[in-house]
């Protein structure tokens, strides 16, 4: 049997696995969007961050021929961006949104001129885990190729699901996200907070960039990130700030970006730029049917300056 | 007065701080920075050629720099110009295709004032989303900008799709005698003059008018714009969609000035230039004229600093990011020079 002959049971096969496939950088930038946001910042810069992380662990994974030290690197560049949105940000008066754009553009740029020496060779990449091994069908096995940083970040889902409600460090987090003076009646440092929450978001979002040169689609060029870390703050929205709704609102965007090449190989093409939009329509109608005048949104951290 | 001594001078030093930092960059990357700094100086306003190309490209970013000033005043974080400029981008080739055959005068204004209904309408819907909703501005124009992108990348290669140029993904062309040529002995196009005449209509109406005054009660405190009883939501669409339309007229003029027809070439990043540029000139549709121009030399001067040392395009970018970083911690300061202080307090 080959892919064609599966007809539209190829297509949601190409579905499910792109889901998975895809998934794992929206996981990731989510995941550090979540934890950033609960402590009460946003960082619309993960674009940049997830840019600087892919160009580093490429250059990394190509320099040492270890991958894995390619993720290191990219969480390591990461931390560094993370770390300087929370720097600036500390400043009083002064908007975390705005230098979240202006870490987009500063990422971007640093990436694409740093990783220039990069765009030819060819980097050892991530392994991945067979699990169609079951299966004679090519299509069956080809979608069941799962990167470890898949479940590498599930578990970090769940991880974090646990810890904010359950221990010290988290409930700091949340206290100085939910009402920052309380927190510093307290005695807890929020601005110190803010800067942990935000580096470790920015680990996250560079490990999601190791992934999207590493594994898939597994290069290092211009355009390979299709705003995948500006979405980050759409993501975490959708799963209301709770990790685990990350997982599954990061399978079904993954799932939507796959639709269209998926769709092509059936011959349905034409609408190939507008499925690649499902994501980010579906984004809006449920911010439009969740939101409300009178109150915020369910869920959200009450220091949030997107949120008010 | 002394307020406007205060904010060249901080913005002077956040500028020159950006500079001092992008010259330690280049240091680390074994490039000299006074070299490089020549070479910016000579690419962006040094020869009349680069002049040229830098006033081409800050005619565009003075209109998406509108587009986040003047909903600014009204309290809102619009990011949303690069979608509002496609959008008026792709409108104004559809209206210059379905109006064919008029006066040529009259076709070009058509064709304009379509690109900026389009744009004005695009962000008047996230302002719209924002009254009626509670959806964050932010947000939803940043997802506006995915939106239009795609739309325009889904009507050029297929609907709307000029099959007679092969080499191209392109759209239909509108009508040549639609097209505008170049200001007489600047050899810069209409467009400039467009996005001065703009910039200037917009302080004007930000600061001289019964609506500006209103947009900017409105942004100081929106329960005091309430409890006076001004109309918020026609405010918000108000100065949402008067920032769209800027961005909008920034996507025909890109038409009628320069491609004829929509194509990739609209997403350029002028949407996101834009951003900086509103946030240099601290929201003042006056200083945005100066600072389209300072940031428009910096991108123009990309390619010949590739082609002199070699080194990525991306390099003006780094700068810029640079820029906004130093210019959005300079915040911080206002308020904080004892200089000042003291000024402020007397005056």
């Amino acid at each position: 049997m080959t892919g064609t002959e599966l007809g539209w049971w190829g297509v949601a096969l190409a579905v499910v696995g792109g889901a998975i496939r895809v998934s794992t950088p929206y996981l990731f930038v989510s995941l550090g969007e979540t934890l950033t946001e609960k402590s009460g910042r946003v960082n619309l810069g993960l674009e940049g961050t997830l840019l600087m992380g892919a160009m580093s662990g490429y250059g990394a994974s190509y320099l040492t021929g270890s991958p894995w030290l390619g993720v290191l690197a990219a969480a390591a560049s990461g931390a560094l961006l993370g770390l300087l949105h929370a720097a600036v940000s500390n400043l009083p008066r002064v908007n975390d949104i705005a230098v979240g754009i202006a870490l987009f553009i500063f990422g971007t740029g640093l990436a694409f001129f740093l990783g220039k020496p990069f765009v030819q060779p060819q980097a050892p990449r991530l392994p991945t885990l067979a699990l169609g091994g079951f299966s004679d069908v090519p299509a069956i096995r080809a979608a069941l190729e799962v990167s470890p940083l898949f479940f590498i970040g599930i578990a970090l889902a769940f991880a974090m699901h646990w810890a904010l409600p359950n221990t010290r460090w988290g409930l700091i987090v949340r206290a100085v996200g939910d009402n920052a003076e309380a927190a510093r009646t307290a005695g807890y440092p929020v601005n110190l907070t803010r800067t942990l929450a935000t580096t470790l978001g920015g680990v996250f979002a560079g490990v999601a960039g190791a992934f999207l040169s590493l594994s898939y689609p597994g290069t290092w060029a211009e355009g390979l990130s299709s705003g995948q870390g500006l979405m980050a703050v759409a993501l975490v929205i959708f799963a209301r700030w709770n990790p685990v709704h990350c997982v599954w609102v990061s399978l079904l965007f993954g799932g939507a970006s796959a639709l269209g090449p998926a769709l092509q190989t059936v011959g349905v093409t034409g609408y190939y730029y507008l499925t690649g939009a499902a994501p980010y329509v579906l984004t809006l109608a449920l911010l439009i049917a969740s939101s409300s005048r009178r109150h915020r949104l369910a869920g959200a951290p009450g220091e949030l300056s997107i949120n008010r | 007065m002394r307020a406007r001594v205060e904010t060249a001078l901080i913005t002077a030093g956040a500028l020159a701080l950006a500079f001092a930092l992008f010259g330690l960059f280049l240091l680390a990357n074994r490039l000299n920075p006074l070299e490089v700094y020549a070479i910016l100086w000579l690419g962006g306003f040094g020869t009349s050629f680069s002049l040229q190309a830098t006033l081409t490209q800050a005619a565009p970013l003075m209109l998406t720099a509108l587009c986040v000033a003047i909903p600014a005043r009204a309290g809102l974080l619009v990011i949303g110009g690069e979608g509002a400029l496609v959008a008026g981008g792709v409108c104004a080739v559809l209206a210059g295709v379905a109006a064919a055959g008029l006066p040529a005068a009259v076709g070009t204004a058509l064709v304009c004032a379509a690109g900026a209904a389009a744009g004005g309408a695009w962000i008047a819907m996230a302002g719209a989303l924002k009254h009626l909703r509670g959806v964050n501005e932010t947000i939803s124009t940043l997802l506006l900008n995915y939106i239009a992108i795609a739309l325009l990348n889904h009507l050029v290669s297929g609907p709307i799709r000029d099959h007679a140029v092969s080499l191209k993904v392109t759209s239909w062309s509108i009508p040549q005698p639609y097209m505008v040529d170049a200001i007489p002995g600047i050899g810069v196009h209409w467009g400039l003059a467009l996005g001065v005449l703009a910039c200037l209509a917009a302080y004007v109406l930000l600061r001289y008018s019964v609506p500006g005054f209103a947009i900017a009660v409105l942004g100081g405190n929106a329960r005091a714009a309430q409890l006076v009883g001004l109309p918020i939501g026609r405010l918000t669409l108000l100065a949402c969609g008067l920032g769209g339309a800027a961005a909008g007229l920034a996507g025909a003029v890109e038409i009628v000035a320069v491609h004829g027809a929509a194509s990739g070439s609209l997403v350029v990043g002028f949407g996101y230039a834009g951003i900086l540029v509103a946030f240099l000139a601290r929201q003042n549709p006056l200083a945005i004229v100066f600072f389209a121009f300072l940031v428009g030399g910096i991108s123009a001067s990309g390619g010949l600093m590739q082609r002199r040392f070699d080194m990525p395009d991306a390099a003006t970018q780094v700068l810029q990011g640079m820029i906004f970083l130093c210019v959005l911690g300079s915040n911080a300061l206002y308020g904080r020079v004892r200089m000042f202080r003291v000024a402020r307090a007397g005056a």
